[in-house]
């Protein structure tokens, strides 16, 4: 286990409401999307945190909110127990230094008018003290290194390299100012099978290098299980489950995380007798009128008449705390129940051990 | 250590020709090799480079620019190809025909058609390039802003552009031109910047809308940059380029719009030169000497077709959705 | 008549588009079949040629730039690219459907479901109005839209993504088709919802007994709804082989590093395989074998000979001068 409990990050009943108005000169709310509604955790040093969840579930506003290119409607985010929501100008401008972004889209995210080197070094423009002017050049070129990029293709432009490769520059330009957390929203979900590989192993081998510590949001389940140390499951802009990766993908105790599991092709042609599929019905109601109690209940086969009336807290359940064990993690079901969903590879068919070549 | 990585020092042929070595910097670099798509033959091409390089090959663009380029210079310096006075003439010649010297014949007033043709660019010229400068900074500057700051700005500002556009522009040349009696292009500048800003500032404001929802100027401000750092370093760079190229076609658009209230005769007034004039001038003598027509009028179709034809080809050289 | 057991039989397609950067040589000699009732799954990375050749197949091609210079494409022992324009068009509409990845552009934002759905049955059967929009109803619970009655009348942008991916199957499947072909039908899609568009998708296929052409990249996918696969590079086919044998045993280094490089559900793994490198650029493939420079066991002949598709086993073929020390490491 890589994290030593310290929280670099604690995260407490976040929320995000954006209002729907109506009227051009005179604007009039006439609702509000939820889309992050009460969301805590913490980040510790060293981990990985895994954010899963499907679209409009409020994940990517995490994210943003994380990196404080929104401001919540409420809730705190702590960076070593200094409130970040409050901050504005320097003090902000301080804070932004440590907690740094990669995006998802390696073609929109790095601007087309610029040289990678420009890219890269624009973080010590906007913050001079990081690396004084001179020696800016040779910094570029040694984070080009380090993301295993030829330090000569300082010159070219974004659009000469092939999307893997913007997503390493991208990932330097993150690295720049040495922060100590990374929030990375769908990072590798715009690549191809064999690049996705790359870039995942870069990013873990320069958490060990830097020391860092990610919120790693993704809806590709197996990618999150791979990287993370911890993963959190959210539906409708609240965490259903949060567990280490054993506990979420081995033993699921609330319903949503089961029926997403469930749904993952697993690329083994032998699993598809063996697997038991829940099928969900229906789609993800509208964040703009949430379900009462249970944001799951509409599709939920499990679902009581308490699921409408009472919010399910997230924490581990009663009759799981006593037994300890695996399924003892915090779920948001008033009905949790241990179930496996992941089919496991039977010993016979374990696929051979990685090879690099003859 | 690996064996020698196949991709290291490893020679590729680019299609566009010439043999280009790569050398990676170590067996982790995986991606360090070769560089996908065309562009491996150029070292590092930037977009504006690549228009550069696209206009230079399409014929329209050389064609119309060639034109602009003639028409320019003897803007500037009309002596260089007539050396006649556009304001001298022999009423005796009155509406003469080509003649030895005089290719393009004469006027009613006897004046020499080919020099005042020539010294029409002028007006023409500077009518459509200062009030294209003039409507594309104000339009430019004031969507660009409301783009970027939106809210009551944005929609003051839309509301305003609005106003604009309702003028008929004629009806509008007529009614605000006639209350000015000089008869230089500086009025007449002045009243296309005021109705044609709303146009560009349109094409600004949407521009700068697209732009700044990208990720990169999202990645600027979480790495802590200010508003002009984003507006001048991330955000115009990538919005001009519509903005260039609707100014170059409504520079053709200006250059017609002079004529036609120089027509009306709201527009310059004489001893200016200018090509709407004599047109109008010409007008009702159709019929007994159409040559007065025929050269200031071609004259103005040449021009306006070559500006609209550049902007054309401006545009397919910057539209992002081919590259 | 006799039928073929073939439906839809491509034979050495070759693809090029000719842009002001050279030609770029996106399918470079593919061949395939499907019959009815199987489901055939073409699996590749962007720039493989995959989509490309289903253009081809359908006649959907942007051309200019894209180009078919050569091979064939048999349907029903009948070649499509030499067939007279019209006749082609009656085939494409009514025996041959494909289905997009973008439901929502891939429908006319003007008209309602229904209008659309009917107006299949309308063009190619003469229906009445009145008869079509009643078939544009069944076809929609068909695809288990609930209550198709009253969203019959909605536009596509009332629908949810995965409704929208059941209306563009319920467009392929109006003239119930001999073949589907499907490219990257879920990719926009989340996971339960893929689940079930996938599972609509095979249940329909196994009731009509249509040949289906899955064009993916996602392993996963192919490994719950393959009967075979055709593994895509540079424009070639790499590797063919019924979907257990090439799950277990990969004929082809590029297969196997595709296989390697997926992380797993079911436990946390070591660091991932990755294949090292780029897919080539496809105006300059490399000469030899496409994926000498990426491949750990790439030889001299790699970089010199273009491996053909070497007979494996029955029904296998991999195109890897050391496809068989491939298989046997496998």
């Amino acid at each position: 286990m890589r994290a030593d409990g310290e929280a670099i990050l604690e995260v407490r009943d976040l929320v995000k409401h954006y209002p729907l108005t109506r009227g051009i000169l005179i604007r009039k709310q006439i609702g509000a999307v939820h889309a992050v509604d009460g969301v805590s955790f913490d980040l510790r040093r060293g981990e990985t945190l895994g954010i899963v969840g499907e679209s409009g579930c409020g994940k990517s506003t995490v994210a943003k909110l994380l990196v404080s290119l929104e401001r919540p409607t409420s809730g705190h985010i702590r960076y070593k127990g200094e409130d970040v929501t409050k901050l504005s100008g320097r003090a902000l401008k301080a804070v932004r230094r440590n907690i740094q972004m990669v995006f998802q889209d390696p073609y929109t995210s790095l601007n087309p008018r610029m040289t990678v080197g420009d890219i890269i070094g624009e973080p010590f423009e906007i913050h001079p003290e990081v690396a004084p002017k001179g020696s800016r050049r040779r910094r570029v070129q040694e984070l080009l290194d380090v993301v295993g990029l030829n330090p000569e293709y300082i010159n070219r432009y974004p659009h000469q390299f092939s999307g893997g490769q913007r997503q390493r520059i991208g990932i330097a330009r993150g690295l720049a100012l040495r922060p100590e957390v990374i929030v990375a929203d769908e990072p590798v979900s715009a690549l191809d099978v064999s690049v996705q590989a790359q870039v995942v192993n870069l990013l873990e081998r320069l958490q060990n290098e830097f020391d860092l510590s990610y919120v790693f949001i993704a809806h590709d389940l197996s990618v999150v299980r791979h990287i993370s140390d911890r993963v959190a499951v959210m539906y409708l802009g609240r965490l259903a489950e949060v567990g280490t990766d054993a506990q979420i993908y081995d033993h699921p105790t609330h319903p949503y995380t089961q029926a997403l599991l469930s749904a993952v092709p697993v690329p083994d042609p032998d699993a598809r007798e063996r697997r038991e599929r829940i099928l969900l019905t229906g789609d993800v109601p509208s964040p703009a009128h949430p379900p009462s109690g249970c944001r799951f209940r509409t599709r939920c086969w499990k679902a009581q008449e308490k699921c409408a009336r009472v919010v399910p807290p997230l924490e581990v359940p009663d009759w799981f705390r006593e037994g300890g064990g695996p399924a003892a993690h915090v779920s948001a079901c008033h009905y949790a129940e241990e179930r496996h969903v992941v089919p496991v590879r039977e010993p016979g068919a374990e696929a051979p051990v990685s090879w690099n070549g003859p | 250590m690996p064996e020698p990585d196949p991709l290291d020092k490893e020679t590729i042929t680019p299609a566009g020709g010439g043999a280009m070595t790569l050398a990676t910097s170590d067996a982790e670099t995986l991606e360090g090799g070769p560089i996908p798509g065309g562009t491996q033959s150029g070292k590092a091409r930037s977009l504006w480079s690549d228009a550069w390089h696209d206009l230079l090959r399409s014929p329209v663009f050389v064609l119309s620019a060639l034109v602009i380029v003639f028409l320019v210079v003897i803007a500037i310096r009309p002596s260089l190809i007539a050396s006649g006075n556009p304001l001298s003439c022999d009423l005796a010649k009155a509406q003469e025909g080509s003649q030895p010297g005089h290719p393009f014949g004469y006027d009613t007033q006897g004046c020499d058609v080919y020099t005042r043709v020539v010294y029409g660019a002028r007006a023409s010229i500077t009518v459509g390039v200062c009030a294209t400068a003039g409507a594309a900074l104000l339009g430019g500057v004031l969507g660009g802003l409301a783009g970027f700051f939106g809210s009551w700005w944005d929609a003051l500002l839309s509301r305003l552009a609005d106003v604009f556009f309702g003028i008929p522009i004629i009806l509008g040349g007529l009614v605000f031109l006639s209350m000015v009696t000089s008869g230089s292009v500086w009025p007449v500048v002045g009243f296309i910047v005021l109705l044609g800003w709303p146009q560009i500032s349109r094409i600004a404001r949407g521009s700068v809308v697209g732009a700044k929802q990208h990720d990169y100027v999202q990645a600027a401000r979480a790495l802590g940059a200010g508003g002009t750092r984003l507006l001048l370093r991330h955000i115009a760079p990538n919005a001009v380029a519509p903005v260039i190229v609707v100014a170059t076609i409504a520079l053709g658009t200006y250059i017609a719009l002079e004529a036609t209230l120089s027509f009306l005769g709201v527009g310059l007034k004489p001893p200016t030169v200018s090509w709407g004039i004599d047109i109008s001038n010409a007008s009702n003598q159709i019929r007994n000497a159409p040559h007065m027509l025929l050269w200031p009028a071609g004259a103005l179709s040449l021009t306006v077709l070559a500006f609209i034809m550049l902007g054309d080809a401006v545009r397919d050289a910057l539209d992002p959705k081919l590259r | 008549m006799e039928q073929p057991a073939t439906l839809l039989d491509v034979r050495d397609l070759h693809v090029e588009f000719r842009t002001r950067d050279g030609v770029a040589k996106a399918v470079n000699g593919v061949s395939y079949s499907v019959a009815a009732g199987e489901t055939l799954a073409v699996l590749g990375e962007s720039g493989s040629g995959k989509s490309v050749t289903a253009q081809a197949v359908m006649g959907i091609l942007d051309s200019p730039p894209g180009f078919v210079t050569g091979g064939e494409v048999l349907f029903r022992g009948r070649n499509l690219l030499t067939m007279g324009e019209e006749h082609r068009r009656r085939v494409r509409g009514a025996k041959l459907a494909m289905i997009f990845q973008d439901a929502l552009s891939s429908l006319n934002p003007v008209m309602t479901v229904g209008a659309q759905l009917g107006e299949m049955y309308e063009v190619h059967q003469g229906m009445t109005r009145k008869d079509a929009r009643a078939r544009a109803v069944q076809l929609m619970d068909r695809v288990r839209i609930p209550a198709a009655k009253e969203r019959v009348r909605d536009y596509p942008h009332q629908f949810s993504g995965g409704m929208r991916q059941r209306i563009m199957i319920a467009m392929a499947l109006a003239l119930e088709p001999d073949l589907i072909i499907a490219d990257e039908p879920t990719t926009a899609l989340d996971v339960t919802v893929q689940a079930q568009v996938m599972d609509l998708l095979a249940e329909l296929q196994r009731e009509y007994n249509m040949g289906l052409v899955l064009i993916t990249h996602d392993l996963g996918v192919v490994a719950d709804v393959a009967d075979k696969i055709a593994v895509m590079y540079a424009g070639r086919i790499v590797e063919t082989a019924p979907v257990h044998e090439l799950y277990k045993r990969p004929a082809h280094p590029y297969t196997r590093g595709l296989l390697d490089s997926i992380p797993r559900l079911d436990h946390k793994g070591q660091e991932l395989y990755a294949i090292k490198g780029l897919p080539p650029s496809l105006t300059a493939i490399p000469p030899g074998c496409p994926f000498n420079p990426r491949c750990p066991r790439a030889q001299d002949i790699c970089r010199s000979d273009r491996p053909p598709l070497y007979a494996v086993e029955p029904g296998r073929a991999s195109a890897c001068h050391f496809w068989k020390e491939t298989l046997d490491e496998s």
